[in-house]
């Protein structure tokens, strides 16, 4: 009997045993490797060489480069957040009405996300050619074109326009299902109880969309901080290093040039860093507007 | 003031029309209840005159004026949801004010009037509660006192009580009764439980199928049917209606005696089954008598004599007043309305009766 009750309680633990072993040897070793590194300077080549602060003194305080990359991130993330939160959620309420046209609308929006930011950035090169659409929309209005990907002006405006393309079905599909879980009695009351329409979406809608808008906000801010494909694929970090992202640029510093893998981990850690402050404060402070039910 | 009247009132969903060409006048100060089997179209009416499922066509009065181009904070009417509908981000007092501050009720007023209201329905300890916190009872009580607030000319009140345990509901029914005299305002109330029907309505509306069947006071309701459908509608267990050639024959359960054999209308039967319910018993018989005018089959018995046993052999009779009759269309046939149709079964049934006791 002993013998069972032993296994009873060792059987959850042997059921979770493959998926931590994973995450040590994939997730947890990983992280602690880069921190070690990050005080090291190493090239993959020669012996690793303690080397104490410097890396973080010279991020900080020598490579302006790294603050390029983190201004044109921040640029980048807010911009996608206030966009895309805002849209997906404006679009949502103009969608949900069921209808033929709506439920065509919805599917065109969601096929974006399912294409290959590869296929994006193809079709993207193409339609911001100088010769391309996009100027050629501009100059029937008698507008002059534009230099899209290829002035460091408008680059990083443009990458930012394509991935809130790639980006917005997704999202207005998830608050969309959202909004349609509110059950049309709330809002029939609410009609009762003299309420506008912007009173109602305020009052109402708001708040119980909010745990999604919450998820939304997360998910929007941490996928953007992180953001490497369309840099590499579009510009390169160019022209100059007006698109350059924080993670394109330890890429850079680690894997092409003079391989400084030492600068490139404390560039991870900052990075790390930033974004577990970052949960951090959206947990503590807009986390408590949120109604969960 | 808060007469409702409805004029050739159509509703269509789609190509489905669920209400066509209806007319009906619903008394100021009086609790009506819309009653019938679901899909019958007493909810879409509801709906109607709250304004958040209009009419396809028809007219439709709140005291004297059309109010089909009103919308519906604008009606002066509550609503009582099924599911309550209750703001779920709102505390309780924030969804009792939420009416009031859209009506720009000042400040003073909108306090003095929610306590009153939660007083009144025992919510004072759970104002700043979430609805998540609260019991199905006491979001039942939300949802009235925000429809109580709101002082309206009109409560309209969809199944409110479906969703509460049968004690609770006994309860809540003879609160809401004494709500309706206290308040004196028109309340119109929908369910499919006729037993609710009766037992709150100054006047039933029974509908079928998007017709009004008969609109009439519960005692008129449960002793003048006007058809078929209503006899069996109103009464537990239903009345018994048993063919006689191609009209109807009916009695009600309750108002069937056992033993002597004599009048117009005794039959011998056997005890198919029996339920006790305390003060009364419920027997299911089978009645074979040959020859009779009616078809033979199982009629239901309500009564205090609880003493008869399954495979029992016994007598039943009704009085002769007792009797209901129903013609072809289903429709009540009486004697002495002129067409002699009730007359004639009356007749059959006295020479049957002449010949055999």
């Amino acid at each position: 009997m002993k013998k069972k009750a032993t296994i009873r309680k060792a059987a959850p633990y042997i059921m979770v045993m493959p998926a931590v072993i994973f995450l040590i040897i994939f997730t947890f070793i990983p992280i602690l490797y880069l921190f070690v590194l990050s005080f090291f300077k190493y090239n993959l080549i020669s012996d690793m060489q303690f080397i104490g602060m410097d890396n973080y003194k010279n991020l900080f305080f020598v490579e302006a480069g790294f603050w390029v990359a983190a201004r044109n991130t921040v640029i980048y993330t807010v911009s996608l957040v206030i966009f895309l939160t805002l849209f997906s959620l404006l679009l949502a309420v103009a969608l949900e009405k069921s209808s033929l046209l709506n439920a065509f609308a919805q599917r065109l929006m969601f096929l974006p996300h399912l294409c290959a930011t590869l296929t994006v950035a193809m079709i993207f090169q193409w339609l911001m050619n100088e010769e391309g659409m996009f100027n050629a929309v501009l100059g029937l209005f008698k507008l002059p074109g534009l230099r899209w990907l290829n002035s460091s002006d408008t680059a990083l405006f443009s990458i930012i326009i394509i991935a809130c393309w790639k980006d917005i079905g997704y999202y207005t599909i998830i608050m969309l299902s959202s909004l349609k879980a509110i059950p049309a009695e709330i809002n029939e009351a609410a009609q009762l109880d003299n309420a506008g329409f912007l009173r109602r979406f305020f009052r109402i809608t708001l708040p119980m969309v909010s745990p999604q808008l919450f998820f939304l906000l997360i998910t929007i801010t941490m996928g953007a901080f992180k953001v490497f494909d369309m840099v590499r694929i579009l510009t390169e970090g160019g022209p100059g290093n007006s698109t350059d992202s924080i993670v394109y640029w330890i890429y850079k510093k680690a894997f092409t040039g003079t391989l400084n893998l030492g600068l490139a981990s404390a560039a991870s850690v900052v990075l790390m860093g930033v974004m577990m402050l970052m949960t951090v404060i959206y947990f503590n402070t807009i986390n408590k507007k949120v109604h969960y039910q | 003031m808060g007469e409702i009247q409805f004029k050739n009132i159509c509703k269509k969903f789609g190509d489905v029309k669920v209400i066509e060409d209806l007319n009906l006048t619903i008394k100021d100060g009086e609790f009506t209840v819309l009653v019938g089997a679901s899909g019958c179209g007493k909810t879409t009416l509801l709906r109607m005159i709250a304004g958040i499922g209009p009419a396809t066509s028809g007219e439709l009065f709140l005291d004297g004026q059309e109010v089909s181009d009103v919308p519906p904070g604008k009606r002066d009417i509550a609503m009582v949801f099924q599911n309550y509908a209750i703001y779920p981000t709102m505390s309780v007092k924030k969804n009792i004010e939420f009416g009031l501050i859209n009506n720009k009720v000042p400040k003073e007023e909108r306090e003095r009037r929610i306590a009153e209201v939660a007083d009144a329905v025992g919510l004072t300890p759970y104002l700043g509660r979430k609805p998540s916190e609260l019991s199905g009872g006491q979001r039942q009580r939300v949802a009235l006192a925000r429809a109580m607030v709101k002082e309206p000319k009109v409560f309209l009140l969809d199944e409110p009580l479906s969703n509460l345990d049968a004690k609770l509901r006994v309860t809540m029914r003879s609160e809401l009764i004494e709500l309706h005299h206290r308040l004196g305002t028109t309340f119109v109330y929908v369910t499919h439980d006729q037993t609710e029907a009766m037992s709150m309505a100054d006047t039933i509306v029974l509908m079928k199928d998007g017709r009004i069947l008969q609109v009439a006071s519960p005692v008129r309701m449960y002793s003048d049917p006007g058809q078929v459908y209503v006899a069996q509608f109103i009464g537990t267990p239903p009345m018994n209606i048993l063919p006689v050639e191609d009209r109807y024959l009916g009695y009600r359960p309750e108002k069937v005696k056992f033993g002597e054999m004599k009048g117009t209308y005794c039959r011998k039967g056997r005890v198919l089954t029996r339920e006790m319910l305390g003060s009364e018993t419920l027997y299911k018989i089978e009645l074979h008598a040959e020859n009779a005018p009616e078809k033979q089959g199982t009629i239901m018995v309500k009564t205090e004599d609880y003493a008869h046993s399954i495979g029992e052999e016994l007598w039943i009779r009704v009085e002769e007043d007792e009797l209901y009759f129903f013609g072809k269309d289903e429709m009540r046939i009486k004697p002495g309305d002129g067409s002699m149709e009730a007359e004639e079964i009356l007749e059959r049934l006295r020479d049957y009766a002449g010949l055999h006791f």
